[in-house]
């Protein structure tokens, strides 16, 4: 009833194209906007900020990264945990040794590295696919990790091992370090999320997320009707590991502060596909819900275990595990195409209501 | 110049001056590699026959090392003990096959494979769950005592366990080639459909292939369990098969065991003999980084039948 797209007619090519074609989509969008970026720093409290916002948009973007790989691109990867280390040790390097430079230059310049890298292990997807390609991907998630902890240069020779976030102030408002404030971070955090959400979104529309898309379905028909697999799988790798490295950056400068390359193991490249499964492949609207759903879940089920069932904390955990692992399989069970198809679902419906007939 | 020294001279030097020793390295070598690929086994079993890549196996084996140190923990004699693990994996081969793979059916290939992790989880967290995550003693009487052949130091457990996958793999073979079942399998393997046509029932194939990879999983279990307790990291050797698949071929068994032992042998002499060079600890990443340079150059594996594709 409120959500028809009767009456709204489209004058001008630009208007047929728009990613929101609905104008009623166009008010939810900015409602959540404004929403995000005026009320929820002004009424969180520095627990959600620090424990479940920042590490979701951080997430979000991170899937985001690698749902252009794995989910257009259709280039399995294990590796992301690499890739965002890359970010992050990139970063710091970067930080300390010009202290001078614009934090979100630094940002942006530790993307560009980790994009390198990515361009580099992505050489073998030319000549292999599939499982074998995620074999090839590991191979980059486990000499990376082993060489930010064997290079004593990638973290300044601290004896503790860990690289510490320095404090890096923007427009006379401290971003990064122990002292800036959460609800500043937040900002930051969200302001590089809509930004690369609006971006890949751009991207995947037009010519070059079509080749990518080309390539998924069939590569032998991709190159056949002239799409070249060098570039178009490279440019894969490299966006995505761009943006994976920008998220890597993010978590180590935003969310943890400080880090060892333990945070960067295989897990995080798990967590991340996990994201993309359950959120969706090829869509980006499913890495953003994927994320939420993996960052929130843990939290529900641990104070739903201890909370409400009274379990130890270690039992919890392990009750936790097995419950993860069981809705993993529930949902790609009920949902193949994850929740970006339910939200999908869910409009078509709103769409019809309340006289489905 | 002494960073190439070490990497390209040194290296060869020292095996010269000491054969023996090089010898008990690739000894080591090969008793790590048949480790693998008894995991990487059940890994091939599974993708022959359903072409699902199965995640979980090394899960499967610390839960099949947990379930037996469980069992055995009640006071139940080793051989039943035995018996009530298998058992237990082949009931678990039949939930699988009922509650994960039946409603997946006909799904793609990524989708299976994200299952498949999402039951290691759940096999991990289930296993932790009934019989606790301490490390544990898995002792069912395998000998351990270290012996001299021709001054090679050697141990008998290396033997045993050699001696085990050998005949795990004769027993598999057999199993293939001259039973009906083992026809069965093959058929499915080379075409689900075309199987299914001459009336080979697709589901009980199933339950046969997770329950036999099942039995090499408490195999394998029992071997890495008994050289280094049962614990979490068993299931981290599930990520070290992944190489030896690569190496070996997909679809093939011998190319299981031969992949395994290059591996074995190969990270064991690049971790001595090159890793103070590097900075240690190489072992890590050492193995993937060989499939990886090896997948560039015989994408299929040694002994994977040739990827044929069209359009």
């Amino acid at each position: 009833m409120i959500y028809r797209e009767a009456g709204q007619f489209k004058t001008s090519y630009g208007a047929d194209q728009a990613i929101f074609p609905i104008a009623q989509d166009r008010v939810f969008i900015a409602a959540v906007l404004i929403v995000a970026f005026v009320v929820v720093p002004l009424v969180a409290n520095d627990y959600w900020i620090n424990a479940i916002l920042i590490p979701f948009l951080v997430y979000a973007l991170a899937a985001i990264g690698l749902n252009i790989l794995t989910g257009y691109a259709g280039q399995l990867s294990l590796g992301t945990g690499g890739f965002m280390a890359v970010g992050a040790y990139a970063s710091y390097k970067l930080t300390t040794g010009f202290p001078e430079l614009n934090i979100i230059v630094v940002f942006v310049l530790s993307g560009g590295f980790a994009a390198a890298v990515g361009v580099f292990f992505g050489l073998p997807s030319l000549r292999i696919k599939g499982f074998y390609l995620a074999v090839a991907t590991l191979a980059s998630q486990f000499f990376l990790i082993w060489l930010f902890n064997r290079v004593a240069w990638f973290y300044n020779y601290n004896p503790s091992g860990t690289i510490d976030a320095p404090p890096r102030e923007m427009f006379g408002v401290l971003i990064t370090g122990a002292l800036a404030t959460p609800e500043v971070k937040y900002l930051t955090a969200l302001s590089m999320l809509v930004l690369f959400a609006v971006l890949v979104k751009n991207l995947v529309r037009g010519r070059i997320g079509r080749a990518w898309m080309a390539i998924r379905d069939m590569d032998i028909a991709a190159e056949i009707i002239g799409i070249r697999p060098l570039q178009t799988k490279l440019l894969a790798f490299a966006v995505s590991s761009f943006v994976c490295g920008i998220a890597g950056a993010e978590l180590f400068m935003l969310h943890f502060g400080s880090v060892e390359t333990i945070a960067f193991d295989i897990n995080l490249s798990f967590l991340v596909l996990f994201m993309i499964i359950i959120g969706g492949l090829g869509s980006v609207m499913g890495s953003i819900l994927g994320a939420a759903f993996i960052v929130l879940m843990p939290i529900l089920l641990t104070n739903l275990f201890v909370g409400v069932f009274g379990m130890q904390a270690v039992d919890a955990k392990h009750a936790e595990i097995m419950v993860f692992g069981g809705l993993i399989i529930f949902f790609l069970i009920v949902e193949p195409h994850g929740l970006a198809r339910l939200w999908q679902i869910a409009k078509e419906k709103l769409r019809l209501w309340p006289f489905p007939h | 110049m002494g960073f190439l020294n070490d990497m390209l001279v040194a290296p060869f030097l020292d095996i010269a001056s000491e054969p023996i020793f090089f010898i008990e390295v690739v000894v080591g070598g090969l008793s790590a590699g048949v480790m693998y690929s008894l995991v990487a086994l059940g890994f091939v079993l599974i993708f022959k026959a359903s072409g699902v890549f199965n995640f979980a196996q090394g899960v499967l084996a610390l839960f099949a090392a947990l379930t037996l140190v469980g069992i055995m923990e009640w006071g139940v004699p080793i051989p039943i003990a035995l018996m009530m693990t298998a058992g237990v994996m082949v009931a678990l081969a039949f939930a699988i096959e009922r509650l994960v793979l039946r409603p997946l059916v006909n799904q793609e290939h990524i989708i299976l494979f994200m299952s498949t992790i999402g039951l290691a989880f759940f096999l991990e967290g289930l296993g932790d769950t009934l019989w606790g995550s301490n490390v544990k003693r898995l002792d069912i009487g395998i000998p351990d005592s270290p012996f001299e052949v021709g001054g090679v130091l050697m141990n008998e457990f290396e033997l045993v366990a050699a001696a085990t996958a050998a005949s795990l793999v004769a027993v598999l073979a057999v199993f293939f080639h001259y039973t009906r079942i083992g026809r069965a399998l093959r058929a499915v393997a080379d075409d689900h459909q075309a199987a299914l046509s001459v009336g080979i029932p697709l589901k009980t194939i199933w339950i046969i292939v997770w329950s036999v990879a099942g039995i090499v999983a408490l195999v394998a279990g029992i071997m890495w369990g008994s050289k280094s307790g049962v614990q979490f990291s068993l299931s981290l050797i599930a990520l070290k098969a992944l190489p030896v698949l690569i190496l070996g071929g997909f679809t093939s068994v011998p190319g299981a065991i031969v992949g395994g032992l290059i591996i074995g042998v190969g990270e064991k002499i690049a971790e001595i003999y090159w890793g103070p060079a590097l900075g240690g600890a190489i072992e890590g990443w050492f193995a993937y980084m060989l499939a990886l340079v090896f997948l560039v150059f015989r994408p299929q594996g040694l002994f994977g039948e040739r990827i044929i594709e069209r359009v």
